[in-house]
This record gives structure tokens, C-alpha cells and sequence, in this order.
């Protein structure tokens, strides 16, 4: 009798565990890194988001439930159909179970529909519009590094507390940009400051005088730069040219990322405040991790969406493995109920709608005599508790959300 | 003898494809492009005006296409035959301006109005600025053919282009056409013989944005988006190339140029920012080495091989 049910229990695992490892679909787990190669997010994101994503399958062994995990990358030249042409071929023919990244909001809303009618998993890093997470959300989406909301709330808040209470936004004409002004506009508002005025500017802008003088003539003290990459590098070295900051108006970066810094130099960018979720130099596990991130890339520092990768990719395999399968609905679900954790995540939650709840930090650029060595460019003036960095569920418009 | 093999050999292949390892999406696409720079083809190669701005074409109909379709909710197909006749309306209105010159000049004005219905795009509240308009709904075709399917809609976007290719082939063999290659030869000698030269390039003006507003249309529905992409000028440019690469004024060559281009754009993806270094390197070599395109080159060599036969 013993025998028998020891042989059964044994049969039981073993079929179980036989369809545990034939649940991986066409046994590869592969992970897409689909961004910004060539243009002006190929140093937020580009080949270090493709780094980050290897080294989170390396750091998990190479494989989970015993196949092979694969990372391919693609570049979507922040054009949405390109991007959205690959991610389809990607997903039907190349077999790919999960993409990843996906910097340009108005890519990233493409891809998000795709996944969604695809039963894929997207973990966002790259893209910044808090809709991935509102209108646009989807059950298999997790929006993983930041959003508009956060970028708002941190520098839009504490900027109008220190007595910077008239904005002026310079925004970048597309998807994000208005969500930024948006998002921060309302932030500004809510700390009893004021919007002056905005004007919106092409992606991609070389000469930046018309728009700066605008801003120049709003007085406003603080000109919010809703833009990022190579736009906001461009606006805030001509605005210095312009003397905008000598002449007593402030500039806030909404989207500046340390790699902006880097190529701005602290003579420049001194005294910018910028938010950001994760800082290289914040403690002594993102400095181990940075530091081999650093020796794989050329000694250049991770941003936040490259440990968002990391982050996200470690995440979704362990759920993978938690799971005993692939299937998106199913990692989706594993991967909301346990706590995320790793080097720049602390018991980092899950929401319903797909956010990934984090403490983000208010970040001031240091001047250049403060800089002890390459990349040591910010202090950390306050870490925003994440229930207050991002917005709340109740405010929500994802219809994955109930309301009670 | 070409005609009789080669063509029902095209056709047959055109319709297995997709059974043989093509990705539909990928070939949807390539036939989207085809039916452009046969658009386009049909200025450039047929009465010699060379437009840069035929993205405006392209990209507004794709734009009237997606929002026909999303927001008011039309048939399918009534919502590519609209973006069609937004595209001929657009064409009327910029080629009775365009007509007027000739060279640089005309490339010039196309281009600048091509810039104006840019910065409506990307201004315009209808049209999203940068996120484009996503998410456009494939309703079935007719009510009846499913084309949510990729397989199901690759024959619907072959039908189409197939059918649009039959016009242009008509049109450059009728004696319109005939009329447009005067044109091209000797402007001055076509208006000499009685012909009111202006109506023609007007009518072909016309003619070639219809057919570009149908490829852009069609591409909406096949991507289900609509984006500042289609209507910026490098989509113009793009369109040149592939003419260019293909063989301007042959009647395949702009088909054979557009599956090159896109090709290379879909496998190439893999190597990040050198697909446009390929590219440029590609387009240099053709330009210096194929002056006459590839099917402009094949069908040279024919012709060569071909005639010593004869005698």
C-alpha cells in the first residue's frame, strides 16, 4: 500500500512537473528589448537596456524551468509603426514571450495594444506617459521604472515649496510631452502655484531660440522642460546661452537622466533638480551592481530605465519560475502577487493596473567642486515614499481597476 | 514570353506566399509601399515631374483612413476608398499649384506644401501630434470577411494593390498615357500638336496621390495606426529611394525597389543604427553602379541578350 502510494505521489510529481517544463512555449523563454538604437534615447535606453536585460538572464543562470532564456533586441527608430511592425513579427512568428523597454510613450501605446490582443507580457522601462498605466493599461503591462506622475509630483511639488510658484512649460509636441506638462501642470496647481504659459516644440529640435524667448518673456521664475533626451540637453545649454538662468529664472528638468547630465557637464547643469527612481550611488548594492553594469559598458553609468530592465526581466523569470509556465495570464498574475525585490526594489508592489509601486528620489545636481570622481554628479535631497510618488488608485481611469 | 511565364509565375507566388514562410504583416506591408512607389512612379517615371511630397498623400489619407474608421465608425472599406478620395482631393488642390513648374521648382513646392500638411498633422487635435492614432479597428470587410485575421486581410491588401496595378499598366498603355510620355520627351512639341499639357499633368497629378492615398489608407488598416511617420518628408524620400532602387519609369521596378527597401528595413532591425548606414551604402552603389534601377538594369541586359537573337 505504502509502495503504491509512494509510486502514485511519485507519478503525480513527475507528470506534474513533465507539464510544468511543457508549459514553456516552444521551449524558449526569449525577451524582446525593442527601443531607441540609434536616435536620441539611445543612451537613456538602447544597447545598456539590452545589457541590463543579458545580465538579468546571466545573474538568473541562463535558464528558467530548464529551457534556454533568450534576449533579442530590435530598434523602433521611435516611429510607431516600425516599432509596431517588429513587435508583430516578434510575437508571431520569432517567438517571443515578453518585450521589454520601449522607450517614446507613443511607441510604448502601440506596443501595449499589441501585447494586450497578443496575451504577451510588456514590462515597460522606457516610456514615461502615467496613460500606459491609465486608459491605456492592459492585464499583461507593467509599467516598471517611472511615469509622468512621478516626474510631476516629485519636481513639480517641492520646486513650487521652495518658491518656485509660476511655471512656464516648454514641452515636447508628442504623446509624453503632454502628459508631462499635464501631470506637472496639476502638481504645480495643487501646491498653490501657478501656470504662466507653454509652448509646445517639435521631437528632435536643434534650435530652441524661438521658445526660449517665449519663456524668457512669461517671467515665470520656473520654465518646466517637458521634454527629454537630446531636446532638453539642447534647451538647457541654450537657454544658458541666453542667460535665461543668470537672469533669475530657474529651469527644471521634468525628464533628465544622468546620461544628460554626463554630456551637459556640471558646469552647465549645476543645480538642476530632477527626479529619478533609482541613483547608481544611492547605497551599497546599486554601487555593486552599477559597478559591474559600468565594466560591461564601456564605464558608463546605468540609468534608471536600464536598472528598470534589469529589474523587470529578473522579476517577470521569477514569476516564470513561481508560475511553471509562460503563459502571460499567468505570469502576469504571479508576477502582481509577489514583492519585488532586487537591488534598486524594496518590497516594491504590483497595482491592478500594471504600476510598480517605488520609492523615487528628489535629486539635486551637484556643482562641480562638490563631484568626487566620473559620474558622482547628484545629492540626494529627500526620497519620495512611493505612495506618494505615484498616482493614487482611486484616481485612476484603467478599467482593469473595480471601483468599490 | 517574359509576359506569359513570368507574370502568372509573379501571381502564383503573390498568393502562396504567405503559406511559404513569409510573415503576411511584412508582406502587407511591402505591398503597401509597392502601390505608393507605383504611385509615385507614375509622375516621376511617366511624365517626369519628380514630387518630394508625396508623403503628404500617403500620410493624410492614412490619417483620414484611421479616424474615419475609429472615430465614425464607417466600413473598412469605405474608410480606405475615403482616405483614397482625401488623397486624389489633396492631389487636386496641390497639382493645380505644382503643374505650373518644372523641375527643382515643382520638387520644391510639393515639398514645401508637403511640410504644411506635416505641421497640420502634427498640430491637429483629430490626428494625436506624436502618438498618431492607434488602435484602428479591422471590422470585417463587407461585413463579411474577417480580416482581424493577417492571412484573411494579406488577400484583401493583394486584391487591392493588384487592382490599382492593373490601372496604372492601363494608364500607361492607353493613349493618355501615350500623351504623359510625350509630355516627358518634349513639353514644348506635346503643346505644339494641340495638346492642352497642363490638363494632362493635372489628371496624372491627380491620378498618382489617389493611388498613394489608397496605399496609405490600406497601410492604417494593416498597422492599425496612423502616425506622423506617414506624412513626414522622409517618407517622401523613402519613396524616391525605392523607386530609385527599383527602376524608374518600369512598370515592376518601384514594386521590386519597395521589397527591397522594406526588406532590408524588417531583417536588418537586428543590428540597430546600421540599418541606415546599410541603406545609405546600398542606395550609393545603385546610384553609381545600377544607374537604371535593378529591373531598369535586368531589362537593359535583356534587351542586349535579346537582339542578336533576332537577326
Amino acid at each position: 500500500m505504502k509502495k503504491t502510494l509512494a509510486l502514485a505521489t511519485g507519478l503525480a510529481a513527475a507528470l506534474g512537473l513533465g507539464q510544468a517544463a511543457a508549459q514553456v512555449s516552444d521551449d524558449v523563454v526569449k525577451i524582446g528589448v525593442l527601443n531607441d538604437q540609434s536616435g536620441l534615447y539611445a543612451d537613456i535606453t538602447g544597447q545598456g537596456s539590452v545589457l541590463a536585460a543579458r545580465m538579468a538572464a546571466e545573474d538568473f543562470g541562463g535558464s528558467v524551468l530548464g529551457k534556454k532564456i533568450e534576449i533579442v533586441f530590435g530598434d523602433h527608430q521611435n516611429k510607431p509603426d516600425v516599432g509596431s511592425n517588429i513587435a508583430r513579427q516578434w510575437l508571431d512568428v520569432d517567438k517571443v514571450d515578453a518585450i521589454a523597454d520601449v522607450p517614446t510613450s507613443s511607441v510604448a501605446l502601440a506596443i501595449q495594444e499589441i501585447t494586450k490582443t497578443k496575451n504577451r507580457v510588456f514590462l515597460i522601462s522606457g516610456a514615461a506617459s502615467s496613460d500606459l498605466t491609465g486608459k491605456a493599461c492592459s492585464p499583461t503591462g507593467f509599467h516598471w521604472t517611472y511615469d509622468t506622475y512621478m516626474l510631476a509630483n516629485g519636481t513639480g511639488g517641492a520646486l513650487v515649496k521652495a518658491g518656485g510658484d509660476s511655471w512656464f512649460f516648454l514641452t515636447s509636441d508628442y504623446a509624453f510631452g503632454h502628459a508631462l506638462e499635464r501631470d506637472t501642470g496639476a502638481a504645480v496647481t495643487a501646491a498653490k502655484g501657478k501656470v504662466v504659459g507653454q509652448v509646445r516644440h517639435p521631437l528632435n529640435t536643434s534650435d530652441f531660440s524661438s521658445f526660449l524667448l517665449q519663456a524668457q518673456a512669461s517671467k515665470a521664475k520656473i520654465i518646466g522642460l517637458a521634454n527629454a533626451g537630446g531636446d532638453t540637453i539642447n534647451s538647457i545649454k541654450q537657454a544658458a546661452e541666453f542667460g535665461i538662468v543668470a537672469g533669475g529664472q530657474r529651469l527644471a528638468g521634468l525628464l533628465v537622466f544622468i546620461t544628460d547630465v554626463h554630456s551637459l557637464g556640471l558646469k552647465t547643469a549645476q543645480g538642476l533638480v530632477v527626479t529619478e527612481s533609482f541613483y547608481w550611488d544611492l547605497n551599497d548594492e546599486t554601487r555593486a551592481w552599477s559597478k559591474n553594469f559600468m565594466a560591461k559598458h564601456g564605464g558608463k553609468a546605468p540609468t534608471m530605465v536600464h536598472a528598470g530592465v534589469y529589474s523587470a526581466v529578473k522579476h517577470y523569470l521569477t514569476a516564470i519560475k513561481e508560475a511553471g509556465t509562460d503563459e502571460a495570464g499567468k505570469v502576469a498574475e504571479k508576477m502582481r502577487q509577489m514583492p519585488v525585490n532586487d537591488f534598486m526594489t524594496k518590497n516594491g508592489q504590483i497595482r491592478q493596473d500594471g504600476r510598480v509601486m517605488r520609492d523615487a528620489y528628489l535629486l539635486q545636481v551637484k556643482k562641480p567642486e562638490e563631484s568626487k570622481g566620473p559620474w558622482d554628479y547628484y545629492k540626494v535631497l529627500s526620497t519620495i515614499p512611493a505612495k506618494d510618488a505615484f498616482r493614487p488608485i482611486e484616481q485612476s481611469e484603467c478599467p482593469l481597476v473595480k471601483k468599490s | 514570353m517574359i509576359r506569359k511565364i513570368g507574370i502568372p509565375l509573379l501571381l502564383a507566388l503573390a498568393l502562396i506566399a504567405p503559406w511559404v514562410g513569409f510573415y503576411p504583416v511584412f508582406l502587407m506591408k511591402a505591398l503597401c509601399f509597392a502601390l505608393f512607389a507605383c504611385a509615385f512612379n507614375l509622375l516621376i517615371g511617366y511624365v517626369g515631374l519628380l514630387s518630394f511630397g508625396h508623403a503628404m498623400f500617403f500620410g493624410g489619407a492614412a490619417y483620414a483612413t484611421a479616424h474615419m474608421v475609429k472615430v465614425w465608425g464607417v466600413p473598412t472599406e469605405i474608410g480606405i476608398l475615403g482616405g483614397a478620395a482625401v488623397g486624389a482631393v489633396m492631389g487636386l488642390i496641390v497639382g493645380s499649384v505644382a503643374i505650373r513648374r518644372q523641375g527643382i521648382y515643382f520638387a520644391m513646392v510639393t515639398l514645401a506644401l508637403a511640410q504644411m500638411v506635416f505641421f497640420f498633422a502634427l498640430q491637429a487635435k483629430f490626428t494625436g501630434g506624436e502618438d498618431g492614432i492607434q488602435a484602428v479597428p479591422r471590422r470585417p470587410l463587407f461585413g463579411l470577411i474577417d480580416i482581424s485575421s493577417d492571412i484573411n486581410l494579406y488577400y484583401v491588401v493583394l486584391a487591392i494593390f493588384l487592382a490599382a496595378f492593373l490601372l496604372i499598366y492601363r494608364t500607361i498603355h492607353s493613349p493618355f498615357g501615350q500623351v504623359l510620355k510625350a509630355i516627358r520627351e518634349n513639353e514644348a512639341r506635346a503643346i505644339s500638336l494641340g495638346y492642352k499639357v497642363d490638363q494632362y499633368k493635372l489628371m496624372a497629378f491627380v491620378l498618382s496621390a489617389a493611388l498613394s492615398g489608397l496605399a496609405g489608407g490600406t497601410k492604417s488598416i494593416v498597422f492599425q495606426l496612423a502616425s506622423l511617420t506617414d506624412v513626414q518628408w522622409q517618407m517622401s524620400g523613402e519613396v524616391v529611394l525605392m523607386t530609385l532602387v527599383g527602376g524608374i519609369g518600369t512598370i515592376f521596378g518601384p514594386v521590386v525597389g519597395a521589397f527591397v527597401i522594406v526588406t532590408m528595413q524588417n531583417y536588418l532591425a537586428q543590428i540597430g543604427e546600421w540599418v541606415l548606414v546599410v541603406q545609405g551604402i546600398i542606395f550609393v552603389v545603385i546610384v553609381l553602379a545600377f544607374r537604371r534601377g535593378i529591373v531598369g538594369e535586368i531589362a537593359a541586359y535583356w534587351a542586349r541578350f535579346a537582339r542578336p537573337a533576332r537577326h
